[in-house]
């Protein structure tokens, strides 16, 4: 791909700013929490019959899928974009529309990647861009927390197509170039009394305490390559009532999945040490896990994106990701995942994205489409 | 079942749809092409810089490029001091100051005064008004309400009206029937034009109408234009000249009580002064603009005095530019 080629796919795709901006507010203000992701499945599937792509249907884990068919149909490129949210249905999802940016619940994960993906077919058509091979489009389902990716590992592991490469896109940030996945398990310890047993005011906050503290420790003991972090401590009751039960909730990542393990047997044994107790009860569910994966760096995937990236004058940042790319890259399916646009507050309600930067994101996607549609590419 | 509430159930059968009725909007695009209509979308703006890119937007990707239903598309602005204008121009929306059309006219406070200047000013064979605070805009905002118009000729006038929810934050209010409408507008309804009760929400901002029927309509500037609107049409073509359709939730700005009493006390003067030129009243006492409120603080009460007066506009009709540029 030469540079002066993408930088004409920018400067043409401007001409779609309105319908990617209506895609991308519409798809932000239809609330789509992991495993309720209905409304914004059904749009993509509205958009993906208007714009006559094949197959067109709603599966088993709720993906959305669309198919443009190649000329030769021999290879599939598949280009996912999780459509659910970290929020609830009953959050406010209206999105605000300044000069220069968009703002709300959910605009940039993933209600952008959303909308990357229901505008690409009409951005290869804008750019006359005719594959040889299927291109799958696919919103997944259930990504985050206990989802798990079901939604991409339900279509991976069932489709009859052979997914010979894959996209998949996040709204922020562009720049981003993952072409490795860490490997992760998430779990949640829980403690709590007994029925029939007293343990006083603080014999749940304390013993929170105590495995937190050593949940500290072992993270400080983690090697480099590992991570274990705390996501959330809770203890339910109000100012004069003694809480019952609590919980932690923790996330193990490494680029080795012998690593992940350890860490997770010390926290097995750990658990295991308050199960002697007569007050408490504690209990340790692991929820989620990934199993690391990587491309080599100087797969031709990567190096054409890097390429590309440079060439629309963007610095790549090459990041591990826990996203549906490991599932794909755990197919030994050459896979990338790339981000649109800029934007900040990730998560926060004033979650915001750059608007003039998304047709950078979208002229990247659609000449990494191109690229993986003209050559034969292999996991290794 | 009284005659009227038999009519009024026959009329509800007829004439009262749920946007989904009009999914179709390839269909829809047909059906206009096919009637030779042209329609323009109208939205009066003031100070409506954190909701107005987003309408254009959704409108016009959805309604011009998309589907083109709409053929214009425009924003007609009372004189905003923050971004408004510039952000719907940045979109592709028509922009104009209430102020520069029809300006030896005058320059008169009130949506009203961008409503009237808009039949002036737009092209469309229906006009369409869309408030520009709706904060989860959807095209059927404006794809249902003009559809009654282009399937059925002898509807003139297209209401909107909304999901009444059971509990709603201080912040946001999602439109239900609307406390004016209840408290307010349709007991007087219900008094004086029983068959007007079944519009679910005749305040409602967003509605369509047909071109010869809004020239012929005089026009208040201030709260009263869309009960004036109503009993105007009720009382020339009957209730069989509107329609209302059903749009599901629309979240907005909630309005204080405070604010709700003023847009309370324009609607009345509008709906006295209509009964009283119909002869359906007399000798009402000098219906005078000073409304009165109070804010209490402690035992200390203040009166707070507003002068609100529901001036109006004449039928559009009426005017020889009006009559030159449209050729009438």
């Amino acid at each position: 791909m030469s540079g002066d080629r993408v930088v004409f796919y920018r400067e043409k795709l401007k001409s779609l700013r309105e319908v990617l901006f209506a895609n991308i507010v519409m798809a932000a203000e239809l609330p789509a929490p992991t495993g309720k992701e209905e409304r914004l499945t059904d749009f993509l599937c509205h958009r993906f019959t208007e714009y006559g792509l094949d197959n067109i249907s709603l599966d088993e884990a709720g993906n959305a899928a669309g198919v443009l068919s190649g000329e030769s149909m021999e290879r599939n490129i598949l280009v996912a974009a999780h459509a659910d949210k970290v929020w609830k249905d009953s959050e406010d999802h209206t999105v605000t529309v300044g000069a220069g940016e968009m703002s709300g619940r959910g605009i940039a994960d993933n209600s952008l990647g959303v909308a990357a993906l229901a505008t690409l077919p009409l951005a290869l058509e804008l750019l006359g861009i005719t594959l040889k091979s299927n291109l799958i489009l696919l919103g997944t389902t259930r990504s985050f927390g206990r989802g798990n990716l079901e939604g991409i590992r339900f279509f991976l592991n069932n489709t009859e197509r052979e997914i010979n490469s894959a996209l998949c896109v996040e709204g922020m940030q562009l720049g981003r170039l993952s072409f490795a996945s860490l490997g992760m398990a998430r779990g949640k310890i829980t403690i709590e009394i007994p029925d029939g047993c007293v343990s006083g005011m603080c014999g749940v906050v304390d013993a929170l305490t105590q495995v937190g503290s050593r949940l500290v420790e072992m993270a400080g003991e983690s090697a480099d390559e590992s991570e274990l972090l705390i996501g959330s401590i809770e203890a339910v009751s109000g100012y004069n009532v003694p809480p019952v039960s609590g919980c932690i909730r923790f996330e193990i990542r490494s680029s080795e999945a012998a690593k992940v393990s350890e860490i997770e047997k010390q926290i097995f044994d750990l658990v295991a040490g308050f199960q002697t107790s007569v007050t408490l009860r504690a209990d340790l569910e692991m929820f989620a896990h990934r199993r690391p994966g990587k491309l080599e760096s100087g797969h031709p995937v990567v190096t054409e994106a890097r390429e590309v990236l440079g060439a629309l004058g963007i610095e790549p940042r090459e990041t591990p990701s826990i996203s549906e790319l490991a599932p794909l890259l755990n197919h030994r399916i050459p896979a990338l995942t790339l981000g649109v646009t800029r934007g900040e507050h990730r998560h926060l309600a004033n979650e915001s994205i750059e608007l003039a930067p998304v047709f950078d994101g979208l002229a990247q996607l659609v000449a990494m489409i191109e690229f993986m549609d003209s050559h034969d590419l292999s996991f290794d | 079942m009284s005659d009227i509430d038999a009519r009024l159930d026959q009329w509800l059968k007829t004439n009262t749809y749920h946007h989904s009725d009009f999914w179709d909007l390839r269909e829809l695009v047909k059906a206009k092409e096919e009637a030779g209509l042209t329609i323009s979308l109208c939205i009066p703006t003031l100070n409506e810089e954190a909701t107005i890119g987003k309408e254009v937007i959704v409108f016009k990707s959805e309604l011009m490029d998309r589907y083109p239903l709409i053929d214009e598309l425009a924003v007609i602005d009372s004189g905003s001091t923050d971004r408004t204008l510039d952000i719907a121009a940045s979109f592709g929306a028509d922009t104009y100051l209430s102020s520069d059309i029809l300006p030896e006219y005058g320059d008169k406070p009130g949506k009203g005064e961008n409503l009237w200047k808009a039949i002036y000013q737009l092209k469309g064979d229906i006009i369409c008004y869309v408030d520009a605070d709706i904060k989860n805009i959807h095209p059927r905002f404006a794809s249902a309400l003009v559809a009654p118009l282009i399937y059925r000729p002898e509807v003139d006038y297209v209401k909107a009206f909304y999901d009444r929810p059971l509990a709603f934050s201080d912040e946001l209010r999602p439109s239900g029937g609307g406390r004016v409408t209840e408290i307010l507008v349709r007991p007087l309804f219900s008094m004086f034009f029983p068959e007007l009760t079944a519009l679910m929400q005749p305040l409602s901002g967003e509605y369509a109408v047909r071109r010869s029927v809004l020239e012929s309509l005089p026009f208040p500037i201030g709260y009263g234009v869309e009960t004036s609107h109503v009993i105007d049409l009720y009382q020339a073509k009957g209730l069989d000249a509107f329609a209302q359709v059903d749009l599901d939730k629309r979240v907005h700005r909630n309005q204080s009580t405070v604010d709700l009493g003023k847009m309370s006390f324009g609607i009345l003067q509008t709906f006295l002064n209509r009964i009283q030129a119909n002869g359906m009243v007399s000798d009402l006492p000098d219906l005078h603009g000073q409304f009165r409120q109070f804010l209490a603080e402690g035992h200390r009460y203040e009166l707070t005095r507003k002068e609100i007066v529901e001036e109006e506009r004449p039928p559009m009709i009426s005017l020889p530019e009006y009559l030159i540029k449209h050729d009438r």
